[in-house]
């Protein structure tokens, strides 16, 4: 009698799942059909950082060369050049930034500075975004607020070099297509 | 061929060392479980001795997937090394994410703003929801069921995409901060994850019916692997493993950390210790997970998300500290030596995968290959984790 009865329960917890299976099989689909359609919630995606200009000028960059990005970055992946105020500038012989560890970062509780304070020009700013690991402490550390995430999620590549960037001339040429449509 | 001269012309030094014991009664065969099984997730390899389809001996093969975390914790420094603990375990990343920032903040004694505190807890809950959930559908993938593993990625969407608005990613997560978190939950953060929490409610019975009550599913996991308390101590297999054994023992509990001595929530446990009791108290756990999150958001002060007097430079005095959490997996630990410089010393990771992977060796000898395949499944093993 016992296992009659432990039969027919059995029998009945496949019942149940198929009863289950049949309710979820008849709901509306949740999975997005992709090169058709996009999915919405790409409002937080992070993609590789860029550099945020100026209110007044879309050509410069807010940056500072503080050179905290460049020392914090758990991978080295950034790293910057610049030649001070009214040197020569030798394209071949760029300074680049580096830092010691002992070296305090001058923070300005996210305020720019005034510009006859800075003595540098930056000249390059680059990325190699092959080894971001997008934690995002070069973001949230800039004191000035130079740096963001861009939100392109559709970024593809063939080889290494694809993804090497110069921000600095990303957004001079934004700047450049930004400008030329306002012109136009 | 004789038959100890063929098995040492095939397999490398971990199938070699593992020769058929001459002196056995007829033919074992030495079988590699791994390192790409299905049902390893990951790169764990087990060379396991078979007497037709019973398990005499076996053996865990790690180091597929080693990352050597802890040697990197010594050549970065405190600040560069937070990514890293995102990629520990991929799973449960916030609650290692936790475990170190907690070990650095207590070494150099910053205080986190209560906000802070309520944020991460409702984080690194809503994270032990979706690892649960991946265990939940993955192990019934490798017990033959493919239609749990859907369910579970449904609602294990909702949770990353809850996830994503604060920490920007959706597996490797790298949100925690020293003194606070990296940025502040908004309403609408609330709201989802409110409205998430209420369709969760509903959807946990059907999780129970359609498997939990199934007569297949407890054929393979009812008195399937029963681990004694024992045995646990011996191999220190804490979390769900230990629990599912009857220990009472949750890190959360019993040494408390952040705001969870200030919530309720009940710690589950199981009774005899085998695979359908350490499901019982996965499934439990994701209720009680429930439970903590609402009264966190209930309870969620304002303020700052980050302590506003933080230092410079993260450079902590000499000392040593050992701060621990409670992960999905069980209790993660982080040691670390300083010695008052940026970087730290030694840094140790105490990954609670790497003692539960261990009880498998004893576990499994005697049962069917099948069977095995239950209990290391039952164990929730994260293989990055075991390795690091």
């Amino acid at each position: 009698m016992k296992t009659i009865g432990q039969t027919i329960k059995s029998l009945w917890s496949l019942i149940v799942g198929l009863k289950i299976t049949t309710v979820e099989f008849c709901k509306p689909q949740i999975t997005v059909h992709f090169p058709r359609k996009e999915v919405t919630n790409l409002g937080s995606y992070r993609g590789h950082i860029d550099l945020v200009p100026l209110a007044n000028d879309p050509q410069t960059p807010r940056c500072i060369m503080c050179g905290y990005c460049a020392d914090t970055c758990p991978s080295g992946c950034i790293s910057l050049k610049f030649h001070m105020v009214g040197e020569e500038v030798n394209p071949e012989q760029r300074r680049r930034l580096l830092l010691g560890l002992d070296v305090a970062v001058p923070r300005s509780g996210g305020k720019t500075p005034p510009p006859d304070k800075i003595e540098r020009v930056l000249d390059g700013f680059h990325l190699n975004y092959n080894y971001c690991s997008l934690c995002g402490l070069c973001v949230q550390g800039c004191p000035v607020g130079s740096l963001a995430f861009s939100r392109d999620s559709y970024l593809v590549g063939r080889a290494r070099q694809d993804f090497e960037f110069d921000l600095l001339a990303r957004l001079k040429s934004r700047a450049g297509t930004n400008s030329g449509k306002a012109a136009a | 061929m004789p038959h100890d001269a063929m098995s040492k012309l095939v397999g490398d030094y971990y199938t070699t060392h593992f020769t058929p014991d001459p002196t056995s009664e007829g033919d074992t065969l030495i079988l590699n479980l791994g390192p790409q099984h299905p049902s390893t997730h990951g790169v764990l390899r087990v060379v396991v001795e078979m007497d037709g389809e019973y398990i005499r001996r076996s053996e865990p093969v790690l180091g597929y997937i080693h990352r050597m975390h802890e040697k990197m914790g010594e050549v970065k420094t405190y600040l560069q090394y937070l990514p890293n603990m995102g990629r520990v375990d991929y799973l449960h990343a916030l609650a290692w994410n936790w475990a170190y920032v907690g070990a650095v903040e207590k070494l150099m004694g910053i205080k986190v703003p209560p906000r802070a505190e309520y944020i991460r807890t409702i984080t690194c809950e809503l994270n032990r929801i979706s690892s649960h959930l991946l265990w939940w559908g993955a192990y019934i993938l490798d017990l033959g069921g493919i239609t749990p593993i859907f369910y579970a990625f449904a609602d294990r969407e909702r949770i990353m995409d809850i996830l994503q608005r604060v920490t920007g990613a959706r597996l490797t997560y790298c949100y925690y901060r020293f003194g606070g978190v990296s940025a502040d939950i908004d309403d609408d953060f609330i709201k989802e994850t409110r409205e998430f929490l209420q369709h969760f409610k509903t959807r946990l019975p059907i999780y129970h019916g359609l498997v939990t009550g199934n007569v297949i599913l407890r054929g393979r996991c009812e008195d399937i692997g029963v681990l004694p308390v024992e045995m646990c101590r011996r191999y220190g297999a804490t979390g769900p493993v230990l629990r599912g054994s009857g220990v009472a023992y949750d890190t959360r509990r019993f040494e408390p950390y952040s705001v969870y001595d200030q919530l309720e929530f009940d710690v589950p446990v199981g009774k005899n210790g085998d695979a359908m009791d350490r499901y019982d108290v996965r499934m439990a756990e994701m209720v009680q997970s429930v439970r903590i999150i609402e009264q966190a958001l209930d309870a969620l002060p304002a303020g700052p998300h980050v302590s506003p007097d933080l230092p410079e430079r993260f450079i902590p005095e000499k000392g040593e500290v050992y701060f621990a959490v409670e992960g999905a997996r069980g209790k993660i630990g982080v040691y670390i030596l300083s010695d008052g410089t940026a970087k730290p010393y030694r840094l140790k990771l105490r990954s609670p995968s790497f003692s539960n992977l261990h009880v498998f060796a004893e576990l499994a000898q005697g049962t069917l290959l099948a069977d095995a395949i239950s209990i290391m499944g039952s164990l929730d093993l994260v293989i990055p984790e075991i390795d690091r």
